[in-house]
């Protein structure tokens, strides 16, 4: 076990693109974690996704041994936290095990968005803070300039901040250094006292079973102990304890403020929940930390598979990574147009899109999916209450009472240059101004928002309308009662279950319309005229046509085209399969996504 | 990768013929084959036009001897394939092979009426551009053997030559027509059009100057952009912009209508002639999906293989791979040949048949497919006007010549599951 004093737990909160993944590699590397031969670029981005997309999606730690000037050996333990709000509870939970953070800037490209957002985070997390400027031996980089910002905008002291070069490896050594002088120890924790532990995240590796990586505030965890978590009672026993450097290393025991992971009994990632509090089962701690709360999914989407008989594998493949990912829920569902597949429920967009993903690409399925929905609760005339997660299911309208839908309240830094297309942006998506704060150039907005506004293009619009330095930021805040209607759409007059949605009926006729353009665009043109519609009930409230194609024939064909137009048969052939057919029209799937993404009002 | 398919297509040559000594060589007394035709590609040209995707070299350095030897040498390799079947068309295409001399053709064919023979009145064309040291010798090439002369005219306005990159002018081009014409040789023309530019009146006029000139059979093309050309860059750079799909349509019905008043219908989508004999029995070959033999670079040939299989041969594309492959291997393909499965070749006869004004015969297409056609596709496109079926035969209407690929594909669809 380390004396509390020689620990140091931090987190790096930088925007995307401005070296975190670089310097914890660095870090890792100066401290000899890994070889050279060992390291690859961004060691902690595990997966495939994570690497590409530059982002983090499951929490991971390493722990770094550091003999600092002073003489003395300290235990750095660096908690790489995602940095999506689909991820947002993560965040806070592996924030709140952490003491301090760095706060990396890019010195040419100075504060954004996502960096206030995060870094607001860690002050509310009560975190000391210390400024890395980055990418210093860049010809754009301007220190000064920077640190300027970073005293305005963030109310930072910034005279202390480090400039460093991740990539080079420029002053890393002084970065080490600051974490010890800099940031603090974990303030409390008794050895003595009856285990209390956070859940900081959970996942399934295929040889150690479920890992689970925790930081304790007291007591001590070690091999052979009985643990429960507290918001189940399940209890399970230790097999192992350990750290990663990013390699495994067993250990005996961990102490207070110390983080690790063990691994256990337990068979399911669904069985932990991030947040939760670890303690012992004979000699429980007196309450659980706070700060927990469970999953709750908020976006609801089917998903099909292309072949109807990769049904089975579909099956399979979403066990497989539910096994790894406690907040992706699904259950079968059956469409007139799609066949049999699933309902699933997501934390946000970005979730969806990473499953979605995940199952195409590590499961190697094709997919369809439906419009992203959000739960209503529908109050039905005979007193029923019943929860719609899927708007084909809107019983008939006769019969119900009322419809409520989830409100959300938002959160949004943006530069007040962007203040009012901000604004706008709510408004038109019925929301409601709570308060408008000022802090530097940055305002800050906070909105109540009905969900079902935001779900699908609510933040790629935000990003988009201020050149992406607003962020955002939400929590769910009740239901609303809500005038909401079905929204249907019909192509070549066949309704299309699969593009079913509920709106408010105020905005029905811009999302009909703008259904309808985008869909024009998506479906390619048939050998005929073919009419797209968005209807209320039988009323039709838009409507555009995809014009017949008129020309599709090749000039030239003679002896060697016969080859050449026969692989074209057969690249169309396959085409085809990503094609849903809807009375004599095909649909690429593409558009059942696309369909609903991006506004362009 | 080469060597290995090198290999497989020597192999194939081993234990080949015993199977065509079998299946094809023995019925011929008995059984009456269909039509063979043999198609020669000479891959040189004088400059390489900025719309053509063939597979054409500038002839700079060009091995015109050792080029004639491989591809004498291909058809008598063709011929162990093949077995004893009578050639009743020939034609010489490229690039341009009115580049050989006339002598240089003559051996060509005599060469082939020695390995195959050549039936009495078959069918010899040669690809000519009209130029005046290629007109010159129109009157030799015919003494050496061709009987028909498809001159590659492409347009009879000089400005539009020279965006085709064609090295003659509209006067000499006309000059080179009516030098054909002066032979005994059937004559044909090929014109572009919807090029860029070009508004329908001035296509209009050009044709009917074309109509007048002296010959029995017109190819009309519309102008494509192959990506991989001058043209298909510049396309997409946007630095060339083609007539729109419904304006290229437009293009296409003032093509018919002035064909057909002229007395010169279109007997496929691109082709006219005067008379039912003036069609080009060679490219009725390919459209009928009948067999023919791909001898040089790149040329491709179908051709029975065992029991029934259609047999796809693609040759060595690069002149001198193809000279080596023949030094090698005997014979120029470039892998073994593909056993076309009986979906492709019911797509390849649909994509191929379709395009004919005697249209497909449903029979024989059912037969390929080994199932009937889809009645869901069948009911659709009768709906929308765009097929009719007479005495077993699927023709395609005006508007569905415009959409021929798409109707070949619907044909050929699968009935919906379920």
């Amino acid at each position: 076990m380390t004396p509390r004093a020689r620990i140091r737990n931090f987190s790096i909160v930088a925007h995307i693109d401005h070296g975190k993944s670089t310097l914890a590699d660095r870090l890792i590397q100066m401290t000899g974690g890994l070889s050279e031969r060992e390291m690859k670029d961004q060691v902690l981005d595990s997966m495939d996704i994570e690497r590409e997309r530059g982002i983090t999606i499951k929490a991971q730690t390493v722990r770094l041994d550091y003999k600092a000037k002073d003489g003395e050996n300290y235990v750095l333990n660096l908690m790489d936290t995602p940095g999506h709000v689909d991820f947002a509870y993560e965040v806070s939970r592996s924030l709140a095990a952490c003491e301090g953070s760095l706060l990396v800037v890019d010195a040419s490209q100075g504060v954004e968005a996502q960096t206030l957002a995060n870094v607001y985070q860690a002050i509310d997390n009560n975190h000391d803070i210390v400024p890395v400027l980055n990418k210093i031996d860049l010809p754009a980089a301007e220190p000064d300039r920077v640190k300027a910002q970073i005293e305005d905008v963030i109310g930072l002291d910034a005279s202390e901040a480090i400039p460093i070069s991740a990539k080079t490896g420029l002053n890393i050594d002084q970065v080490l250094e600051a974490i010890v002088t800099r940031l603090p120890a974990p303030k409390i924790g008794d050895p003595q006292a009856p285990l209390k532990a956070m859940l900081i995240d959970s996942w399934y590796d295929p040889y150690l079973g479920v890992v689970v990586l925790f930081r304790i505030v007291d007591g001590v965890i070690r091999k052979g102990m009985k643990l429960k978590l507290w918001s189940t009672g399940a209890v399970h026993g230790v097999d192992k304890v350990g750290v990663f450097r990013p390699k495994i290393e067993d250990m005996e025991a961990l102490g207070p403020g110390e983080v690790g992971f063990f691994t256990g009994s337990i068979k399911q990632v669904a069985d932990t929940r991030v947040g939760d509090t670890i303690t012992e089962d004979k000699r429980p701690c007196d309450g659980p930390l706070p700060g927990f709360k469970p999953v709750q999914p908020v976006v609801f989407c089917g998903i099909f598979p292309l072949d109807a008989s990769e049904f089975e594998d579909l099956r399979n493949a979403m066990d497989k990574l539910r096994l790894n990912d406690a907040s992706f829920s699904f259950e079968m569902e059956t469409s007139a147009a799609l066949g049999f597949g699933f309902r699933c429920g997501f934390l946000g967009l970005l979730h969806l899109e990473i499953i979605q993903e995940r199952l195409t690409r590590e499961f190697n399925l094709d997919l369809i999916t439906t419009a992203p929905s959000v739960v209503y609760q529908i109050f039905m005339r005979d007193g029923a209450k019943l929860d719609l997660h899927n708007p084909a299911d809107l019983p008939d309208v006769m019969r119900i009472e009322k419809i409520e839908e989830p409100w959300i309240r938002a959160t949004i830094l943006t530069p007040d240059e962007y203040l009012g297309s901000v604004i706008k942006l709510c408004q038109d998506r019925r929301g409601e101004q709570v308060n408008l704060s000022y802090s530097g150039a940055r305002a800050m907005l906070q909105y109540d928002l009905p969900l079902n506004e935001v779900v699908f293009d609510f933040y790629d619009r935000l990003k988009s309308i201020s050149k992406g330095y607003a962020s955002f930021d939400y929590q769910m805040h009740g239901h609303r009662e809500g005038d909401l209607v079905k929204l249907q759409v019909l192509v070549n007059a066949e309704p299309v279950d699969a593009l079913a949605m509920l709106v408010h009926r105020t905005r029905a006729e811009t999302r009909g319309r703008s259904m309808c353009e985008k869909l024009k665009d998506l479906i390619p043109p048939h050998m005929f005229q073919v009419p797209i519609q968005a209807a209320i009930g039988g009323k039709v409230i838009a409507r555009e046509t995809i014009r017949a194609l008129r020309k599709d024939v090749t000039a030239k064909c003679y002896g060697g085209d016969a080859t050449r137009k026969r692989k074209l048969l057969d690249k169309q052939k396959e085409g085809k399969k990503r094609m849903r057919e809807y009375g004599k029209v095909e649909i690429p799937q593409e558009a059942f996504i696309a369909a609903l993404k991006m506004d362009a009002d | 990768m080469a060597d290995v398919e090198g290999e497989r297509s020597q192999k194939f040559l081993q234990t080949e013929p015993e199977l065509t000594d079998e299946v094809l060589v023995e019925p011929v007394a008995g059984r009456d084959l269909p039509p063979l035709a043999l198609y020669l590609h000479w891959p040189y040209c004088a400059r390489i036009c900025p719309y053509c995707d063939f597979n054409v070299y500038r002839d700079r350095g060009r091995e015109v001897e050792p080029l004639i030897a491989a591809m004498i040498a291909d058809l008598a390799a063709h011929r162990e394939i093949v077995g004893p079947r009578a050639l009743s068309s020939v034609f010489f295409g490229g690039g341009t092979p009115s580049l050989l001399e006339p002598k240089q053709i003559q051996r060509i064919l005599a060469a082939a009426d020695q390995i195959f023979g050549i039936e009495a009145g078959a069918e010899i064309t040669l690809e000519a551009n009209p130029t005046d040291s290629e007109a010159s010798r129109f009157a030799d090439f015919v003494a050496a053997g061709v009987n028909r002369l498809s001159i590659g005219v492409q347009s009879l306005e000089d400005l539009a030559l020279r965006a085709l990159g064609r090295t003659h002018d509209a006067a000499e081009a006309i000059a080179a027509v009516e030098e054909a014409a002066k032979t005994s040789a059937r004559v044909s023309l090929d014109l572009i059009y919807a090029r860029e530019g070009q508004s329908p009146e001035q296509w209009a006029a050009e044709l009917r100057e074309a109509l007048t000139l002296p010959v029995e059979h017109l190819s009309l093309y519309q102008l494509t952009i192959e990506p991989q050309t001058a043209f298909g860059r510049r396309f997409a750079r946007s630095k060339l912009n083609p007539p729109e799909p419904d304006l290229a349509a437009h293009f296409f019905e003032i093509t018919q209508n002035i064909t057909a008043a002229a007395g010169f219908p279109a007997y496929e989508i691109s082709n006219h002639a005067r008379a039912p004999a003036a069609q080009s029995r060679h490219n009725l070959i390919y459209w009928r999906g009948e067999d023919y033999l791909g001898i040089g670079p790149g040329a491709h040939g179908r051709l029975p293989g065992p029991t029934g299989a259609r047999l796809a041969t693609k040759a060595v594309d690069h002149p001198r791979a193809y000279i080596d492959q023949i030094a090698a291997r005997a014979i120029g393909w470039e892998g073994p040949p593909e056993v076309l499965t009986a979906d492709a070749i019911a797509g390849e006869y649909a994509l191929m048949g379709i395009r004919l004004a005697e249209g497909l015969d449903l029979a024989r297409l059912e037969r390929h497919l080994g199932r009937q056609i889809s009645a869901k596709s069948w009911r659709n496109l009768v709906d929308l006007g765009l097929v009719g079926a007479e005495n077993g035969r699927i023709l395609l209407s005006e508007a569905g010549r415009l959409l021929a690929d798409r109707v070949a594909l619907a044909l050929i669809e699968p009935p919906p599951r379920r």
